[in-house]
């Protein structure tokens, strides 16, 4: 708070000169006023105000709350299967994202198309349907369970749910920079004498790697704050398969607000640091891939 | 695809026994995670025949969580749309201190749990919260009423329009207008005659994801809805309703109405890609 308010502070002086280049376009004033506008009315204040609200609450009762032991699980589960399934995104993400843009297949444009699935898919749709599959009953669940463990309604279930919600991320992030690459690079490499293998792992993976980190990041930031696809396969089983948003509604329908708001606020704390970090990658990559 | 020099195919590549299998692979796994659950949900709603299935669809609360949810994303979707377009235009037409801030702030909604883009209104204007009983003395309920839930849907469809604007009206660049300006047309129709004709594709697209959304959001309308039924259920929480009584198949029956609205987004989206892809942001990024 303090920092933003002594940046805008010194901003200010200069504000007659400095704050807007000259143009002879108009409506700037409008259009700026009304994107402020908006944007404190359905976003600033709102999120403001629960932190206020978190804040209020006091240090020792907040994290007396944050660190009890069914709220600490629930962390340990939202952010490690956020994790796992970011990881095998990453792997079959790359795959999936390497053979569109490569290989030329009969039915390549509507998977292509198809990618974008999980982001136009209502997530309480996407929850059912993978319930209906991994449940013990289900068309996957039931071999499960002839091979005697259980998918749905423990933690393999959140990481299903979690590795469907975060695909088109890694896809999206990745494609592109694929695109870009130069030909030139892997031939040179090639004649060099270097291994398919070995151009892949030497030259290609170290100039998608920032890429595929942005897209680890965003689909792990997606994923730790998941809740429709989620709640229906993970059974919500108190320090076993429960996750933090959900703690939160729990604690709401409970009406125990001051509960919900400081893991509400723990939570989006959390969220802010990964925020930092995908935007410190993102300055990476472009600084890396800068013309 | 253009004539890019980047984009030329290497010379070199993985023998054919490699590509094979990396293509298998690749559809193995898109098989199992996209086209598995599509494929779950609609035989799951005709499980017990057509009968059934039509017997969910035309549901009274059915028919009402329709109907919410249709009148929630007219309100949200123009709300998102007026934004996004005088966020880009202030931000991609004029240079201006703190842009990046801005920026970063209009994707906020996109790094929050959808649990606490509705949890946030429910502490200013539910009962117990901050606004909640001067609210009730004036008679105007917000949570657990349809006004929380297009609020909760435009927190979290926010950023959509403005995201896919900013970018393509960044590259279009101000000599238009300027030209236009000069030239002696005014402020408003600059907009409509030079940069709405240029964006326009651009916007749909914005419009088609952000509609998606907001007819498919759980999370965020869930906390502020109440889940009254026939009242202020919109379809993505009916379906939980259904499937925690139970009723699978009026459940899946609605569900394949939003998976059908799923596939005709991701239908017009690969067509406008394929289309206007020199008039799209996003099909360059």
């Amino acid at each position: 708070m303090t920092a933003a308010a002594s940046t805008s502070g010194s901003a200010a002086p200069r504000r007659g000169r400095g704050f807007l280049a000259p143009t002879i376009l108009p409506g700037f004033g409008t259009a700026f006023g009304f994107t402020l506008f908006y944007l404190c009315l359905i976003v600033l204040i709102p999120l403001g105000h629960m932190v206020l609200v978190a804040a209020g609450v006091g240090w020792t009762k907040f994290w007396a709350i944050t660190l009890a032991p069914r709220v600490l699980h629930a962390f340990y589960i939202s952010f490690g299967c956020a994790l796992v399934a970011a990881l095998v995104n990453a792997v079959f993400g790359l795959i999936v994202a390497w053979v569109l843009v490569r290989y030329r297949f009969p039915g390549r444009r509507i998977i292509d198309a198809m990618v974008d699935l999980p982001f136009a898919l209502p997530t309480s749709v996407a929850g059912i349907a993978l319930t209906a599959i991994y449940a013990p009953n289900g068309w996957v669940g039931a071999f499960a369970k002839a091979a005697g463990f259980k998918i749905a309604f423990t933690p393999i279930g959140i990481v299903i749910a979690l590795v469907f919600v975060g695909l088109p991320f890694i896809v999206r992030t990745v494609e592109p920079v694929l695109q870009d690459l130069d030909a030139e690079v892997e031939e040179a490499a090639a004649s060099l004498g270097a291994t398919r293998w070995q151009t892949f792992t030497k030259v290609l993976l170290p100039a998608i790697l920032p890429a595929l980190l942005t897209g680890i990041a965003l689909a792990f930031a997606r994923g730790v704050g998941e809740y429709g696809s989620v709640i229906f396969i993970a059974g919500n089983i108190p320090a076993v398969s429960e996750i933090v948003p959900l703690l939160i509604v729990a604690r709401l329908e409970q009406y125990d607000y001051a509960g919900a708001t400081v893991i509400a606020t723990a939570m989006l704390g959390l969220s802010f640091l990964m925020l930092l970090g995908i935007n410190f990658l993102q300055r990476w990559t472009r600084s890396r891939h800068a013309r | 695809m253009p004539a890019d020099p980047h984009s030329r195919r290497p010379a070199v590549g993985e023998g054919p026994l490699t590509r094979v299998a990396l293509i298998g692979l690749a559809i193995l796994f898109l098989a199992a995670f996209l086209a598995l659950p599509l494929a779950a949900v609609f035989s799951q709603a005709l499980a017990k025949g057509v009968g059934a299935f039509m017997k969910g669809l035309t549901d009274p609360d059915a028919l009402q969580a329709v109907k919410l949810t249709l009148t929630v994303a007219l309100i949200a979707v123009p709300l998102n749309l007026v934004f996004g377009v005088a966020a880009s235009w202030a931000i991609a037409k004029f240079q201006f201190q703190g842009k990046s801030l801005l920026l970063a702030l209009i994707d906020l909604p996109f790094s929050v749990s959808p649990v606490i883009s509705g949890l946030v209104y429910v502490l200013l204007f539910g009962l117990h919260g901050s606004l909640g009983p001067w609210l009730r003395d004036q008679g105007v309920q917000i949570i657990f009423a349809v006004p929380g839930v297009v609020l909760a849907t435009v927190f979290v469809t926010f950023p959509f329009v403005a995201r896919e604007l900013i970018p393509l009206m960044q590259e279009q660049g101000v000599e238009d207008e300027e030209a236009a300006i000069v030239l002696g047309a005014s402020g408003w129709q600059t907009f409509r005659l030079v940069t709405l004709p240029n964006i326009r594709w651009g916007l749909l697209y914005g419009v088609l994801l952000c509609n998606a959304r907001a007819m498919g959001e759980f999370g965020a309308v869930s906390v502020v809805s109440g889940h009254i039924r026939g009242k202020t259920n919109t379809m993505p929480l009916h379906v939980e309703i259904l499937y925690n009584e139970y009723n699978f198949v009026a459940a899946f029956a609605v569900a394949s109405l939003l998976a059908l609205l799923a596939l005709v987004t991701l239908a017009a989206k690969a067509a406008l890609e394929w289309r206007f892809a020199d008039q799209i942001a996003a099909a360059k990024r």
